[in-house]
C-alpha cells in the first residue's frame, strides 16, 4: 500500500463501465418496465422464439405449468425476480427470459437472492421474490429465509424441485427444502401438479404481505413446471385456516388510552412493526397529543424521528442510558409492533419492573409471550394507533391528563448527563463511529442505510439520525453477518433513486461481497462503506470484556505465529484481500481512507459516482467498544455507559 | 408414557394435562407442521392421535400437554398461526369423552390363563388373539384404566404392548367441525384478487 490515504480505483471506462449499457436495464429502467408491465404480452422481440412458443394467456389458455408461473408473477406485479437457474428450475427460466414485465437479476450465490429480496421488501413495502433450483440452490436460501422471518419480511422464495416421481428417492439434486424451511417461513408449498401453480403462487403472495408479513417458499417439481394446465386469472385462494386479524377491540384501545391518560411515567415502546404497518405519521401524532416519550428499537429507527425531542434512543444491550432507564422505571409500557425481544429485556424478570404493560401487536402469539400485557391489542399497527388517537383526545377532552413535568426533568437529567458519545483514539488512527457519523451527517437522512451485523451495525443505529421509516435496514433478529452488500444491492433495485449506502463490517463483507460482480453488470451503484477493523470486533469486544482479553481467533489478519513447517502464509499485519483491489475487480471504484482528515473528502468523492458501485475500505482503530451496554443475561439496571461506569440513576439536571 | 418429543424445558411448576383438539386441512405436511411446532417451541406432547373426519378435508388431532396455563396459551396461539389450522379447542375431562386403546400380549399358558382371563373379564376388556403360550388383549379406557390393567397383567409378563393417542369428544350435541366448516364455506364460495 502507498502512503496515500485515499486511492482511486483504475479508469473510468472499464470493460464493465462500456458494457454495461448494451446489456440489463440500469435501475432507472425499472419504472418504465413497470409501466410496460401491461403493455402487449408475447415474447420479447430481441430474443429467439422459445422451443413451442405462445403468446401470453389473457382467457384460459393451455399453456405450460413454467409460463403459468410467469405469468402469475407478471400478474402479482412481480417487477424483479433475484436467482440463479439450476436443473429443476430451467424450465421456469425460458418463459421469464421472455417477460417484459419481470426482470430477472442474476445473483452470484442464492443467499444473495434471498438477503436482496429482502432489501427490496424492506424498501418497496412489496414481497421481494427470489428463486433458485433444487438441492443446494434451494439450502443455500435457508439463511435468508430465516433471516426474513425474524425480521417480518415479506418474502416469497421460489425453489425448482426434482420430478415428483423422483421426490423421496435421493435424486440428484434432491433436498427437502419444504421440511427444511418449515420452522423458518410462515408458510410454505410443495406443488406437483401444474395446476396449482397459479393459485399456489397468489396465495404465497397473501401469506407473505397480509397479517404479521413474513418469508413463504413455493416448491415446484420440475414436471409440473413442464406440464400442460389451464392458466385462469384471477385464482380463488384455498386458505381455510387463515384470517390475519388488523381490526383492534375497541374496548381494549379505550382501555389503554385510560392507562396512558393516567400514567405518571409512561413509555411508547415502539418496535419494527410500525414501520411494517406504515404507521409513522399517525405515531408522531400520538406522540406529540399524549408528550410520551418515546424509544425506538434496533428494528424500528426511523420510524419515529431520531432528531425529535421526544425520542429517547434505542433501548436495549446498546440502547441509550435515557432509552434503558425510562423502560426499567416507568410505570406504562405502550408497547407498538415490538417483541419483547432479550435484546431489549436484558434479563426478563428484572425488566421494567413497576410497569403496566400495554401490547399492541398483529401476532396475537407475541402478546404476552415474554412479558405479560395488562392490555392485549391485536391489530394492525395504524389501525391501532388511529384509534388510540381518538381514544386518548376523547380521555383528554374529558380532563384526564397527566403532568408528565417531573418524568421529563428525569429523562432529560439521564440524557444530557449520559448523552452517546466515543473517543477518539489516542494514536491518531480513525474512531470507527467518526467514520459512520460522517456519512449519516453527509449522506443525509433520505439516504438508505443498511448494515450488516456486528459492531458497526450498533454505531449505524446510534450515530445516523433516522428520521424516515424504510431507510434503515438490518438483520435484527437474526443477526446475518453477510446481509449488508446483498440487501443494499435489493434495496438499491427497490429504490433506484436513494442513494443506498451499506455500513459494512469486513468480516461481514467477506461472507458475500461476491453480490458486487451483479451490481455492477447489472447496473445497481450501491455504496457499501466497509469498517475494517481488521477484526470480527464485535466478538472480539466480548473476548476483552469477558474473555480476559484473549483474542481467540478473531483477528482477521494474521497476527500470531504459525506452526512449525507451515510455508506460505502471509506476513504479521498483511491485510488480506486488499479490499480497493478487490473492489476494482469486481468493477466498482475502490476507495481507501486511513485518517479522520480525509473522511469527508472520500464519502464525497463516493456520492459522486453514480455510474457504478463504489467501495471505500475505512481503516478504524480495533479497539473501539460499543458503549453503552447491558451484559447479556443480566439486568437492565446494571447497564455500562463505558466500561467500568455505570450511570447514577438518581442524576439531576 | 414416554413422550414424543425430548424434554426441552423444566416442567413448570403448575403443569397439568390439557386435552386440545385441532382441526386441520387434510394435506400432506400438516402433522409434520404441528408436531414439529411442539419441539421447536420447546413444548412437549404426551400424546397425538390424527385420523379424519365426517369431513373429507379436515383432519383431527387430538394432542394432549403437559404443561400450565401461560404455556398453553402460547402454544395454542402458535398454532393457531399455522396456515393449516382451522381450530383448537381445549376438552375439560369433565364435559369431553377421552378414550385411549391399547393391546397388549401377556404370557398365558395353561397353569395361568384362567387367572388372565378372569382379569380381562374385570376391565371389561377382551382377548383378540390366542397362542398356546400368550394371549392378546384390547382394551379401551381413559389413561387411568388402562394403567391399571397393565398394573394388574404385569406379574403374569408382559411381552409385548402398543398404546394408541387420545382421542376425545365433547359430551353433548355439538359438533366442533360444523362452525369450523364455514370458514371453508366462505373460501370455495370464491375469495380471490
Amino acid at each position: 500500500m502507498t502512503d496515500q490515504t485515499t486511492t482511486t480505483g483504475g479508469p473510468r471506462a472499464g470493460p464493465a463501465g462500456a458494457e454495461r449499457q448494451g446489456h440489463g436495464p440500469s435501475p432507472r429502467d425499472l419504472a418504465a418496465r413497470a409501466a410496460a408491465r401491461e403493455a402487449a404480452p408475447g415474447p420479447r422481440p430481441d430474443r429467439p422464439a422459445a422451443p413451442g412458443a405462445e403468446p401470453s394467456p389473457t382467457a384460459p389458455v393451455q399453456i405450460t405449468g413454467a409460463q403459468a408461473l410467469v405469468a402469475a408473477l407478471e400478474r402479482l406485479g412481480v417487477d424483479v425476480v433475484f436467482g440463479i437457474p439450476g436443473g429443476a428450475i430451467l424450465p421456469a427460466y425460458d418463459p421469464l427470459f421472455d417477460s417484459r414485465a419481470v426482470r430477472h437479476i442474476l445473483v452470484r450465490h442464492e443467499q444473495g437472492a434471498g438477503h436482496a429480496a429482502v432489501g427490496y421488501a424492506q424498501v418497496t413495502g412489496r414481497p421481494g421474490v427470489c428463486m433458485a433450483t433444487s438441492g443446494p440452490g434451494a439450502t443455500n436460501l435457508v439463511t435468508p429465509l430465516a433471516d426474513a422471518y425474524m425480521d417480518s419480511v415479506p418474502v416469497v422464495a421460489i425453489t425448482g424441485q426434482v420430478p415428483s416421481a423422483l421426490i423421496g428417492t435421493d435424486g440428484f439434486q434432491e433436498a427437502d427444502i419444504a421440511g427444511i424451511t418449515l420452522p423458518i417461513t410462515k408458510h410454505n408449498f410443495l406443488v406437483t401438479d401444474a395446476d396449482d401453480i397459479a393459485r399456489t403462487l397468489a396465495e404465497a403472495f397473501h401469506v407473505a404481505s397480509t397479517g404479521r408479513p413474513g418469508p413463504v417458499l413455493v416448491d415446484i417439481a420440475k414436471d409440473a413446471l413442464q406440464a400442460k394446465t389451464t392458466f385462469r386469472w384471477p385464482v380463488p385462494f384455498d386458505l381455510p385456516g387463515y384470517h390475519p386479524v388488523t381490526r383492534p377491540h375497541s374496548r381494549q384501545v379505550r382501555e389503554a388510552a385510560r392507562m396512558m391518560a393516567a400514567a405518571q411515567r409512561p413509555v411508547l415502546y415502539v418496535g419494527g412493526g410500525v414501520i411494517k404497518a406504515a404507521a409513522s405519521k399517525e405515531l408522531l401524532a400520538l406522540a406529540e397529543l399524549t408528550g410520551m416519550p418515546v424509544v425506538t428499537t434496533l428494528m424500528a429507527r426511523g420510524g419515529f424521528p431520531s432528531s425529535h425531542p421526544q425520542n429517547l434512543g434505542m433501548p436495549g444491550m446498546h440502547g441509550t442510558v435515557a432509552a434503558v432507564g425510562a423502560l426499567q422505571k416507568a410505570d406504562l409500557l405502550v408497547a407498538l409492533g415490538a417483541r419483547f425481544d432479550d435484546r431489549v429485556t436484558g434479563k426478563l424478570d428484572s425488566f421494567a419492573p413497576g410497569a403496566a404493560v400495554v401490547h399492541a401487536d398483529i401476532d396475537p402469539a407475541e402478546i404476552s409471550k415474554n412479558r405479560r400485557a395488562d392490555v392485549p391489542i391485536v391489530g394492525d399497527c395504524r389501525e391501532v394507533i388511529t384509534e388510540l388517537l381518538a381514544a386518548v383526545q376523547a380521555e383528554q377532552e374529558a380532563g384526564h391528563r397527566a403532568d408528565l413535568a417531573a418524568w421529563w426533568s428525569q429523562l432529560d437529567a439521564w440524557r444530557n448527563t449520559y448523552p452517546l458519545g466515543y473517543s477518539q483514539p489516542e494514536d491518531g488512527s480513525l474512531a470507527p463511529q467518526y467514520v459512520i457519523e460522517r456519512i449519516g451527517k453527509l449522506a443525509g437522512p433520505d439516504a438508505v442505510y443498511v448494515a450488516g451485523v456486528g459492531q458497526h451495525q450498533m454505531w449505524a443505529a446510534q450515530f445516523i439520525s433516522h428520521e424516515h421509516p424504510g431507510h434503515w435496514l438490518n438483520s435484527g433478529g437474526l443477526g446475518t453477518m453477510g446481509y449488508a452488500v446483498p440487501a443494499a444491492m435489493g434495496a438499491k433495485v427497490g429504490r433506484p433513486d436513494a442513494a443506498v449506502w451499506a455500513i459494512d463490517g469486513d468480516g461481514c463483507f467477506q461472507m458475500t461481497n461476491q453480490e458486487l460482480a451483479t451490481c455492477t453488470v447489472e447496473g445497481i451503484p450501491v455504496k457499501i462503506a466497509i469498517i475494517n477493523n481488521g477484526n470480527l470486533g464485535m466478538v472480539r469486544q466480548w473476548q476483552t470484556l469477558f474473555y480476559n482479553q484473549r483474542y481467540s481467533h478473531t483477528d482477521l489478519d494474521r497476527t500470531g505465529p504459525v506452526p512449525d513447517g507451515t510455508t506460505g502464509a502471509a506476513p504479521l499485519g498483511t491485510r488480506i484481500p486488499d479490499f480497493v483491489k478487490l473492489a476494482e475487480a469486481y468493477g466498482c471504484v475502490g476507495l481507501r481512507c486511513e485518517d479522520a482528515a480525509s473522511v469527508d473528502a472520500v464519502i464525497e468523492e463516493a456520492m459522486k459516482i453514480d455510474d457504478r458501485p463504489v467501495v471505500i475500505d475505512f481503516i478504524v482503530h480495533r479497539d473501539a467498544m460499543v458503549w453503552p451496554m447491558v451484559a447479556a443475561g443480566t439486568s437492565n439496571d446494571d447497564i455500562s455507559v463505558a466500561r467500568d461506569m455505570a450511570p447514577d440513576w438518581d442524576v439531576t439536571e | 408414557m414416554s413422550n414424543l418429543q425430548p424434554r426441552l424445558r423444566e416442567q413448570d411448576p403448575g403443569a397439568s394435562r390439557h386435552t386440545l383438539s385441532v382441526l386441520v386441512e387434510n394435506k400432506p405436511g400438516v402433522l409434520v407442521r404441528a408436531a414439529g411446532l411442539f419441539s421447536r417451541r420447546g413444548f412437549n406432547i404426551d400424546s397425538l392421535a390424527v385420523g379424519p373426519t365426517e369431513h373429507e378435508e379436515i383432519s383431527r388431532m387430538t394432542i394432549v400437554v403437559n404443561c400450565a396455563d401461560h404455556p398453553l396459551e402460547q402454544v395454542t396461539k402458535q398454532l393457531n398461526k399455522l396456515i393449516n389450522v382451522l381450530k383448537i379447542v381445549e376438552l375439560e375431562p369433565a364435559v369431553s369423552v377421552q378414550r385411549e386403546l391399547l393391546l397388549v400380549k401377556v404370557r398365558a399358558d395353561a397353569e395361568s390363563r384362567s387367572r388372565v382371563l378372569e382379569t380381562v373379564a374385570l376391565f371389561r376388556a377382551k382377548v383378540v388373539d390366542v397362542a398356546q403360550d400368550a394371549v392378546t388383549v384390547e382394551a379401551t379406557g381413559n389413561r387411568d384404566k388402562l394403567d391399571a390393567l397393565i398394573r394388574v397383567l404385569e406379574p403374569f409378563g408382559i411381552k409385548e404392548l402398543v398404546q394408541s393417542g387420545m382421542v376425545a369428544l365433547g359430551r353433548g350435541s355439538k359438533s366442533i367441525t360444523d362452525r369450523a366448516l364455514r370458514p371453508l364455506d366462505r373460501a370455495a364460495a370464491g375469495a380471490g384478487q
